[in-house]
């Protein structure tokens, strides 16, 4: 049991703090332009193929910097040159239009990467076991994903907190039109938050590439998750975003650890046994067949019973 | 007057009668229908599956077709969800293409087998043959059995008798991990894991039994540590695709070193994301010859063919071959692509695969009788590795096609 607690609450953080590199950029480009962007997980697998293939000419390190450089100057690209455009449109031709971003990347992808999942391998330096508890083995590479996630974070807050560009950034969160009669170029923070959140995706993905595959469907399965995220966060608050990557993280690997079915819980919080005969189906379902769709409970509840989200300041 | 009226009467019937010959001239093409997933995250099994038709269907064209016409397979985009899959059966119906293929995931085989069966029933001179290639839920040929639905693959109790033959020899597997998609495949799987094992191995312990979601799954660290835990020593999986990827990697990274015994742990990237860790690991159950050692040499032909034209890809799925040229054949006999005619071709129907077995369409249940195969995951003496990798599957073991056969339930109606 202690081992199952333990690797459940490394595997938690580890995937936690990948969400929230994820959902760090979006919150900070939801806060900033009041836009959600469809299109930030495909800029994660972005991450993923471009390291996949600089891998393979430089090198896994030189990979990790360049990458998320190239997506997050692409990024800073489609801001400029579409997003701001689609602006004077209003929100629901952004919304369609990082929507279409989505798509285009994805084929894309499929066009010059083909669709089979990419044998993009974790780093021969790193991969190791790093400890061995009970018999299963903690690989190197994830403690290595831990450390550029909290790293990353460290970097993100310090930024916003303790420099002037953060200050400003922080200024035109809330007050746009002050900071531009103050003489700041507001579009292009714009832009370099935009940048830099796709950045952030692109290091997500260089790093989880070589652990949840490599493959046109990546930004999909993850996608989704990151909305719930930034949601069940607040939108546009970066703590909020921090603390619900983690709990989301933590309650997808335990609720997938634990042997429980629907019925003990049932039976817990004082359902009859009886009722076990009525709903046979449900009973038997264990809560790992249903770890998937807890993070959408999660975010039903969340909406329901707090809309700010958990650190929010705006209804949603 | 009269003269000029009785040539303008023959032009007229020329023209007709020359109209009707080209109407009849079988110039046009016969389309076979390819409903699989060509987008999302089973794209890449699907558009590889789509591939390997065409490969197919070129070389049946190459030696005169179907009756005189050239095949040609149009794929229809299912993105693997039983009800996209009714729309595209709709469009083709609609399109009047008379027989359909279809094997990825036994939830769509199950709503279009359904649905193939009613629209039959109702629309006696519009009918359309489900050739199942791939979707080995056992229930399509036994409850669920109907007229005009064959399957080419062999259903997952085969394969499962196959499977459970092996590890039952293996005394050092004392304990059991069984894990698998949480759809009717996955579930066939784990039964099927349970009694026979039951019966070969009363003394194998079953340590797990897990289902998860199909295709939603990120990371399987989680399930990877649940394995370590139970103990096991051995794990079954009828996983495939971006989730079998995945349960791999995990398996890699969290230092699972038991054997694993899988249905799908092959090609599509699968290969080439196990790697060095799964060599001598990692077992397959399949109903062709791997390719390794010694390929039978019609097989091993076909196999290089296919990769002149797809570098990338494998010919993971022989099974695609002998269900076209099965078809093929029954059309000939049949001498019409009328389907009730073409189904009663096909019963019974024996065909000489690319591995050089011998196999049936049995008349019972429209379940084709194989001999099954069991291979390694390995880099020893591979003449055709897959995924470009340098890894591939060696030969373990055979079971004869009188030995890998079950019984059926299948209550066969066949229209009068």
């Amino acid at each position: 049991m202690e081992q199952i607690v333990l690797f459940s609450i490394l595997n938690g953080l580890v995937f936690g703090m990948l969400l929230f590199m994820l959902s760090s950029g979006l919150t900070l480009i939801f806060g900033m332009m009041g836009v959600l962007n469809f299109a930030h997980a495909s800029f994660y697998m972005l991450g993923a193929y471009f390291a996949y293939t600089l891998a393979s000419r430089v090198g896994f390190w030189p990979a990790l910097v360049l990458a998320p450089v190239l997506v997050g100057l692409l990024g800073a690209l489609v801001e400029r040159h579409g997003l701001r455009r689609v602006h004077r449109f209003g929100h629901v031709a952004e919304l369609i239009f990082t929507f279409g971003v989505a798509i285009v990347i994805e084929e894309l992808v499929q066009l010059v990467w083909g669709r089979p999942a990419k044998s993009y391998q974790v780093p021969a330096a790193l991969d190791f076991p790093l400890f061995h508890l009970f018999g299963s083995a903690f690989p190197a590479y994830k403690a290595f994903m831990l450390l550029v996630s909290v790293a990353i974070f460290v970097f993100i807050f310090a930024i916003l907190t303790r420099t002037r560009a953060g200050l400003i950034i922080q200024a035109s969160l809330t007050h746009p039109g002050m900071v531009a009669m103050l003489g700041h170029n507001v579009p292009r923070v714009f832009m370099i938050v935009f940048g830099i959140g796709c950045a952030l995706a692109a290091v997500a993905g260089v790093i989880a590439g070589p652990v949840l595959g490599t493959f046109p469907g990546m930004a999909q399965v993850l996608g989704s998750v990151v909305f719930v995220v930034v949601v069940v966060g607040g939108l546009g608050s970066l703590s909020g975003a921090f603390v619900a990557s983690l709990l989301i993280g933590t309650l997808q690997t335990f609720a997938v650890a634990l042997n429980v079915s629907v019925g003990n819980v049932l039976m817990a919080v004082g359902v009859p046994a009886a009722a076990s005969a009525a709903l046979h189906d449900v009973w038997k379902v264990t809560v790992a067949q249903v770890a998937p769709i807890l993070p959408y409970l999660l975010l039903v509840l969340v909406l329901m019973i707090r809309p700010t989200g958990l650190f929010g300041t705006r209804e949603t | 007057m009269r003269k000029l009226k009785n040539v303008l009467l023959l032009c007229l019937t020329l023209a007709m009668v020359t109209g009707l010959a080209t109407q009849a001239t079988p110039a046009d093409p016969i389309k076979i229908a390819f409903v699989d997933p060509l987008s999302g995250p089973f794209a890449a099994t699907g558009e590889n599956g789509l591939n390997q038709f065409k490969y197919a269907a070129e070389a049946i064209n190459k030696s005169g077709g179907m009756l005189g016409r050239q095949l040609e397979i149009v794929g229809f985009d299912n993105k693997v969800s039983p009800q996209e899959s009714l729309i595209q059966l709709k469009k083709v119906i609609g399109d009047g293409i008379p027989f359909v293929f279809q094997g990825n995931s036994s939830g769509v085989a199950h709503a279009i087998s359904d649905a193939v069966q009613k629209h039959n029933e109702r629309n006696a001179g519009n009918r359309v043959l489900y050739l199942n290639y791939s979707a080995v839920d056992p229930a399509l040929t036994n409850d669920k059995c109907h007229f005009w639905h064959f399957r080419f693959d062999a259903e997952a109790d085969m394969k499962m008798a196959a499977l459970t033959d092996v590890i039952a020899a293996n005394k050092n597997i004392k304990k059991m991990y069984i894990i698998g998609q949480d759809y009717s495949f996955g579930k066939a799987v784990a039964d099927g894991a349970v009694a026979m094992l039951g019966k070969k191995r009363p003394d194998v312990q079953i340590v797990g039994n897990e289902l998860h979601p199909i295709g939603k799954v990120k990371d399987f660290s989680p399930y990877v540590q649940k394995i370590v835990a139970s103990g096991a020593d051995a794990v079954i999986t009828g996983n495939w695709g971006a989730d079998m990827v995945a349960l791999a990697k995990a398996a890699n990274d969290g230092g699972l070193k038991v054997p694993f015994y899988t249905y799908y742990a092959a090609s599509d990237g699968v290969t080439a994301a196990i790697g060095a860790a799964g060599v001598d690991r990692i077992r397959l159950v399949h109903e062709s010859h791997p390719g390794n050692p010694n390929a039978p040499k019609a097989l091993s032909e076909y196999i290089t063919g296919y990769r002149k034209l797809h570098p990338q890809n494998d010919v993971n799925q022989p099974r695609v071959h002998t269900a076209l040229n099965m078809l093929a054949l029954a059309v000939k006999k049949a001498g019409t692509v009328d389907v009730d005619k073409v189904a009663a071709a096909l019963e019974g129907m024996e065909y000489t695969n690319l591995s050089g077995d011998q196999v049936i369409m049995r008349r019972q249940d429209h379940q084709l009788q194989m001999p099954i195969y069991i291979s390694v995951h390995t880099n020893k003496n591979i003449q055709h590795d897959l995924d470009a990798s340098g890894f591939g599957l060696s030969l373990e073991s055979k079971v004869d096609r009188d030995k890998a056969t079950q019984p059926t339930t299948c209550k066969m109606q066949r229209p009068s």
